[in-house]
């Protein structure tokens, strides 16, 4: 079996080799998890006995003859929002503890037809709310990095899992930024794709119009074969896209020679840690050098996209949460009304964040309000969509920092929400537009802690998006690994 | 300057029961979270019309077919309590 850290594609060799089986690549992922867990917290909830299941089952079929694709046989760790049947899924909630759905989402769903292996549910931010992981009924996820620091939000357990090894890929999901900023502080691949190409059915609903479920990843390759397995139109979600998907995979070795990049001018500059600044700099000239045509580009709407964003997230959230009345599922703490069950449930099963958002939610959509905030904010991202179309005539992408700082200290933000909203400045304009980004690690801060570069492509723009992305990956040549400690040890597979 | 958010009526409508301390300290974060919010208001988006789906989609219908659902006994195992295959909940009205 094959040593250090595997892509999909690397395991997938090795399965269909004889250098590995589904069982050895899952007892290589949770014997990291044995080792790392308690130090980091990626997951809520380890399904051993259904993932040694599905492994068993898989090796069965390869042997077989009987191939199910890229995934078969590959241990991928799914984010807590996501709903796994009869497999406690919680959002990371008190709201939600020892709640197992009836059903499967569509995503995990495909998943499992694919044939993977799903290792088990990965920590965030209560109900994806949140830029840290520090939002968790269940405790904090650690950064790999520097176990110090916050490994980013809300998908921080997925994130977290792939850079320590504890998962081969993970589904995450991205509301304001949450699969990209965490894949940028821990130095791993996280993409979002084209708003509606990923089901939500079974994604247990934040921000209806925003969210969207996303792969994270060693390797930009890796984003496209797990994103090619889960995508596609699904009559259970009246959003889903039904066109067909973009080939994702196909242009990974074209090169960025004769396309257009443009660098998002406000996304950039002061409040920008340097080491961020310079390392997208250099990448820029080093995609100048391959033949690619690099030029400023101001989008000046992106300067109020955080403000709209933080009134159409949680106006969508407080309408989506409604459905939390501790009468049908999840906790309940009766009261002598309906109206007492719902308020004393609510009041003890959500945390801080939650709760604040939906007050601010209620407050945007309640009269006398809501055209002046929600209905504000909904204009303001039609303008901002037209802003992106009119860049989008002059350039093939878009290109920016995926977070103006690495890897931050825990409890750093957790006083001043502002300050945690902050964080995803340059990843909340492409979930207002619906548009597909990508988060590529570049390299490494004077700390040590990892660099991510984004690229935003137009919507269905997923095939340029992940070419350029795949020419940042070669560029870069990030192979850098969590320290030792974290690390995968000399001899031991994975 | 911090917007005045009257954070018991909004909780009264948000069903949640805060105690008067945390409703004292919502308000102050929510004043300061709207004041930086309320910076949409300054683009003239007098020609621009709201946006709800990002890639335009409206209406989606389906056939209207009888299809197998959730089995009942098994989404009611989830519920705190439950009679003759309902939910039980306490009176709507005191």
């Amino acid at each position: 079996m094959p040593s250090g850290p595997l892509s999909i594609g690397a395991a997938g060799a090795a399965l269909r080799s004889g250098e590995a089986t589904a069982v050895e690549l899952l007892a290589a992922v949770m014997s990291r998890a044995e080792m790392t867990e308690s130090e980091l917290h990626c997951y809520l909830n380890l399904d051993r006995e259904g993932a040694m299941a599905a492994a068993r089952q898989a090796d069965r079929e390869l042997d077989r003859g009987e191939d199910r694709g890229p995934l078969h046989g590959i241990p991928v760790a799914v984010k807590d929002n996501m709903c796994t049947r009869g497999l406690e899924t919680t959002c990371s909630s008190k709201i939600l503890a020892g709640y197992r759905p009836p059903y499967d989402a569509t995503a995990v769903a495909r998943l499992r037809e694919a044939g993977a292996v799903i290792v088990g549910k990965t920590n965030l931010d209560e109900f994806a709310m949140g830029s840290s992981t520090e939002n968790s009924a269940y405790g904090p996820t650690r950064n790999p990095w520097d176990t110090g620091r916050v490994p980013g939000g809300s998908s921080g357990g997925s994130a977290a899992a792939v850079a320590a090894g504890s998962a081969i890929a993970a589904l995450g999901s991205d509301t304001g930024g949450s699969i990209r900023q965490p894949a940028s502080l821990c130095g791993v691949v996280g993409m979002k794709p084209t708003y509606g190409l990923v089901s939500r059915y079974g994604l247990v609903a934040f921000a209806s119009s925003l969210d969207q479920i996303g792969p994270l990843t060693r390797t930009v390759g890796d984003a496209a074969l797990l994103l090619s397995a889960v995508a596609g139109h699904d009559p259970a979600d009246a959003t889903s896209y039904a066109g067909r998907a973009p080939d994702f995979a196909g242009s990974l070795d074209r090169g960025v020679d004769g396309l257009r990049l443009g660098v998002v001018k406000e996304l950039g500059g002061d409040g920008y840690q340097p080491d961020v600044s310079e390392a997208t700099e250099e990448m820029l000239n080093k995609l100048a050098a391959q033949g690619a045509e690099v030029m400023e580009v101001s989008l000046p709407l992106f300067d109020v996209a955080l403000s709209a964003y933080y009134l159409i997230a949680p106006a969508e959230c407080s309408a989506n949460l409604a459905r939390f009345d501790g009468m049908r599922y999840g906790l309940s703490i009766k009261g002598s009304t309906a109206s007492a069950t719902m308020a004393g449930t609510r009041a003890e099963g959500f945390g801080p964040e939650v709760t604040r958002r939906i007050l601010l939610g209620t407050y945007a959509l309640s009269a006398g309000y809501f055209d002046a905030f929600y209905g504000q904010a909904q204009r303001v991202r039609s303008l901002l969509q037209a802003e992106f179309d009119e860049a989008y005539r002059k350039v093939d992408v878009l290109v920016s920092p995926t977070s103006p700082t690495t890897a931050f200290r825990l409890g750093e933000r957790t006083q001043d929400p502002l300050a945690m909203y902050m964080s995803d400045i340059c990843t909340i304009p492409s979930n207002l537009s619906g548009h597909p980004a990508i988060s590529v690690p570049i390299g490494l801060d004077s700390k040590h802690l990892p660099i991510g570069f984004q690229v935003m492509a137009p919507a269905l723009g997923e095939q340029v998006m992940m070419a350029v992305a795949a020419e940042v990956e070669r560029l870069a040549g990030f192979d850098a690994l969590p320290p030792p400690a974290l690390a995968p040890p000399p001899g031991v597979p994975l | 300057m911090p917007i005045d958010v009257d954070v018991a009526h909004v909780a009264n409508l948000a069903r949640l029961a805060l105690s008067p301390d945390l409703l004292d300290r919502y308000r102050e974060e929510l004043g300061v979270i709207l004041d930086h919010a309320s910076r949409v208001q300054e683009v003239d988006t007098s020609a621009a019309v709201p946006l709800a789906h990002p890639l335009g989609q409206t209406n989606v219908f389906r056939a209207d077919e009888v299809r197998p659902s959730l089995d009942r006994d098994e989404v009611l195992e989830m519920a705190p309590e439950t009679r003759d295959g309902f939910f039980v909940t306490s009176p709507a009205l005191d």
